[in-house]
């Protein structure tokens, strides 16, 4: 008899999201209402759609509420420094070009202490997808400004409103030389995993952000309401923009969410550049790879 | 006369399952849900949440919108292969041990 | 097993200490760099960028050394072995991620080519004042091993040594150069393949269901897995228990921490590696690394054909410290000297390890060049007079 309360179903019912899973370790730490762990149904979905082979991927993320995402799915996972989950992710995929690698993070994470690292890695043109889960606060250490902050918002650090400009993610990536750049809410659950789909089908830096709600913290400091008040609003407010110009998508504090797929193009990526510049310089004597196994014996 | 077909001639294309203990009654899946199945029930679950309890079975499509909507993969929808109304019910929480 | 003979060039050569041990990395088997320049190091990592595309492998030139020091640790965690080259700044900016390959038991090397400090410094100029941030700069508890070379021979034996520590402890090893021995220029005799012998990773042979990350059935050291294989495992650097996951609880935490811990300590004699010479009739016993360790020689052999029982002790593992040996020597010796290019560090090593056994007599240097032999050969002289 299945104990409905707290067993997860092994029948055609199962939730495709569970295989997914790091299922004994559910109930997992984040807040009613929070959308990080919706993101990961989208995530998991284009796992299924775009038919990808999990066992040669690889998830690699930072510090703060979506770094957890890392413990939570039955991946090879990662859950690495504050702010450098893009260069783990770059040094997992030089030394081994079949992994793919996904770094699944926060907005603090990725472009406060890890903004240099965002664009250098989107300059270069390294193969990663990156899903930036964007809740516009530093949530995890409890509601502080983070760099995608809204201006004039309250915080724990801006106690009075933030005055500082806030990042336009989508503009940033761009303007570094991401190939691939789009937003969704997470609302936009099945446009967020064609999205994700479509970055696996893509060579080259892909950066997704994901405007998800922090009802603890963003919402409750800001009396936005709850998760459910914030889903609503995204679905009210969110405008489907597909090829907009970055520079026009930036987000005030309870204005208008542009979404869509705002960069679509391609450029070689890094470990093409590399491979034709040696090629070109070093002919028959370029070895990519070492033919004789160094490591383990 | 005009005959109005009644809801309970419905058939359910799809049914619910709900993992209680980790719903933390955010209300999206019962928002989202596009035939309002769900609603949240007055049951606890261990953690003190009132998880959602299907409403409305026989409108439920199997589309899984609930599931991906959820955040704490607490629910998911999927689609029954015969047709037939089928009533999944959570069993409310009353003395849930866990 | 054996070295891969496409990364071992052996022969003769005239090289520096910098190029030795990028020569070192390649027959250790290392493929993966990441770096970031910074005088006195970056001859090993430019080195390495013009050997390693015709030996098979990669080098990356991150945005910074915070990027560089985990990009090398993605590369490890990929399947290569990997190592990244510093100087003091960089040391510093690097010592949040020693930390996490501390905890997360990854394996790699860390050269760190000291110079003047702190801050900017001497950029071009020596120093060993290192010493004590390669062991304690990283937050929290956790051990490492340190290895000091003192001349480009040992720049490319030693590197091979950090790899092979490395692998077998899964820890970061720090190699502690300086900028002469980084910036001599000697006879470096590299030896065939087949005769260097070097550490493979400790790989698992378990089924993806036994294997259990950081479990480690009486054995201090887990077994690893790459990405890709399978595994699906977790990495991360909470508190985790072992099977990988967070796991937040002081009873974790001790078991973990402590764990950490006795990998190392307890394995301190195999690591421990140590020069001595004329320690038996010995009076006084002078202990340096590094470049000191050379001019030490000179005034050793001058105290001696003064008659003066000195003996020296040339620490070659800074890390973990011999402590076992200091504490052997000072129950029969009158004095440590300790002359060191810095303002007193291991030397307090020596003192503690001592135990009050015997007096120990600093020879402290600020750095931006070499003791004067007499200083140390003065030194002795006190330490035998009391």
């Amino acid at each position: 008899m299945l104990n409905v309360l707290n067993d997860v179903p092994h029948d055609d019912t199962v939730n495709p999201v569970e295989q997914f899973l790091r299922s004994e370790r559910m109930p997992h730490i984040w807040c009613p209402g929070c959308g990080i762990g919706t993101t990961v149904n989208s995530f998991a979905h284009a796992l299924i759609e775009s038919k990808i082979d999990v066992e040669s991927l690889a998830l690699v993320s930072g510090i703060g509420c979506t770094g957890r995402v890392a413990g939570y799915v039955k991946l090879d996972s990662f859950h690495t420094t504050h702010g450098r989950a893009i260069p783990f992710a770059t040094g997992l995929k030089l030394a081994n070009p079949k992994l793919n690698v996904v770094v699944y993070s926060g907005d603090g994470d990725l472009s406060a202490i890890g903004g240099n690292h965002l664009i250098h890695a989107a300059r270069r043109n390294i193969d990663l997808k990156v899903i930036c889960v964007n809740n516009l606060i530093y949530a995890m250490t409890g509601g502080q400004t983070a760099p995608t902050t809204p201006g004039h918002a309250t915080t724990s650090t801006n106690p009075y409103g933030t005055f500082e400009p806030a990042f336009n993610l989508p503009h940033l990536v761009e303007a570094a030389g991401a190939v691939y750049v789009a937003r969704w809410t997470t609302f936009h659950v099945r446009q967020l995993a064609r999205s994700i789909s479509e970055a696996f089908q893509k060579k080259g830096f892909s950066f997704i952000e994901v405007i998800s709600p922090c009802p603890t913290l963003y919402q409750r400091r800001n009396k936005m309401g709850d998760g459910l008040d914030t889903m609503k609003y995204y679905k009210e407010k969110s405008k489907v923009r597909h090829g907009a110009p970055t520079s026009e998508v930036g987000l005030t504090l309870n204005g208008e969410i542009a979404v869509g797929k705002f960069v679509d193009r391609d450029r070689p990526d890094y470990q093409s550049m590399m491979r034709a510049q040696y090629v070109e310089t070093l002919g028959e004597r370029y070895i990519e790879e070492s033919e004789t196994e160094c490591v383990c014996g | 006369m005009i005959v109005t077909p009644s809801l309970g001639d419905l058939v359910a294309k799809g049914r619910v399952s709900i993992v209680v203990e980790r719903c933390k009654a955010c209300g999206f899946c019962v928002e989202f849900c596009p035939t309002h199945v769900l609603a949240l029930s007055s049951a606890f679950n261990s953690k003190g949440y009132h998880p959602p309890h299907v409403v409305h079975p026989e409108k439920c499509s199997g589309c899984d919108l609930c599931g991906m909507y959820c955040p704490d993969f607490a629910i998911n929808g999927t689609r029954v292969k015969e047709a037939g109304a089928r009533d999944e019910k959570a069993a409310p929480a009353g003395g849930g041990a866990k | 097993m054996k070295a891969d003979p496409h990364g071992v060039l052996t022969g003769t050569h005239f090289i520096d200490g910098d190029h030795a041990c990028c020569e070192g990395a390649l027959a250790a088997g290392a493929r993966f760099a990441a770096g970031y320049p910074i005088t006195p190091s970056t001859e090993v990592v430019e080195r390495f960028a013009s050997r390693v595309p015709t030996v098979g492998g990669t080098f990356i030139q991150m945005e910074d050394e915070l990027a560089a020091s985990i990009a090398l640790q993605g590369g490890v965690w990929g399947g290569a072995k990997a190592f990244t080259v510093t100087s003091g700044p960089g040391f510093s900016l690097m010592m949040e991620h020693i930390g996490y390959a501390a905890m997360t038991e990854t394996p790699c090397v860390f050269v760190d080519v000291q110079r003047g400090g702190p801050s900017t410094g001497l950029p071009t100029l020596p120093a060993q004042a290192d010493m004590m941030q390669a062991r304690w700069g990283s937050h929290g508890d956790y051990e490492i091993i340190a290895l000091c070379p003192n001349s480009p021979q040992e720049c490319f034996d030693l590197t091979i040594k950090a790899f092979n520590l490395a692998e077998e402890f899964r820890v970061p090893v720090m190699f502690m150069m300086d900028e002469v021995v980084g910036h001599m220029t000697e006879k470096v005799v590299i030896p065939p393949a087949d005769q260097i012998e070097v550490t493979p990773r400790k790989h698992t042979r378990k089924s993806v269901e036994d294997y259990l990350p950081y479990g480690t059935n009486g054995d201090l050291v887990p077994e690893m897995a790459h990405a890709g294989e399978g595994y699906k495992f977790h990495v991360t650097g909470l508190t985790h228990d072992e099977r990988g996951y967070p796991n937040m609880t002081p009873q974790t935490q001790d078991t973990l921490v402590r764990r950490l811990q006795s990998k190392i300590r307890k394995a301190a004699d195999r690591i421990c590696l140590f020069e001595e010479e004329r320690l038996d009739d010995a009076d006084v016993v002078v202990v340096s690394y590094g470049i000191t360790s050379r001019v030490a020689q000179r005034a050793i052999d001058a105290a001696r054909s003064r008659g003066l029982r000195v003996g020296k002790l040339r620490l070659i593992t800074a890390w973990p410290f011999p402590e076992h040996k200091i504490k052997e020597l000072a129950a029969h010796v009158k004095a440590f000297v300790v002359p060191e290019l810095n303002l007193g560090q291991m030397v307090r090593e020596v003192q503690r390890a001592a135990d009050g056994m015997a007096k120990t007599f600093a020879v402290s240097h600020a750095g931006g060049g070499v003791h004067n032999p007499d200083e140390i050969l003065n030194a002795i002289v006190e330490a035998s007079r009391c």
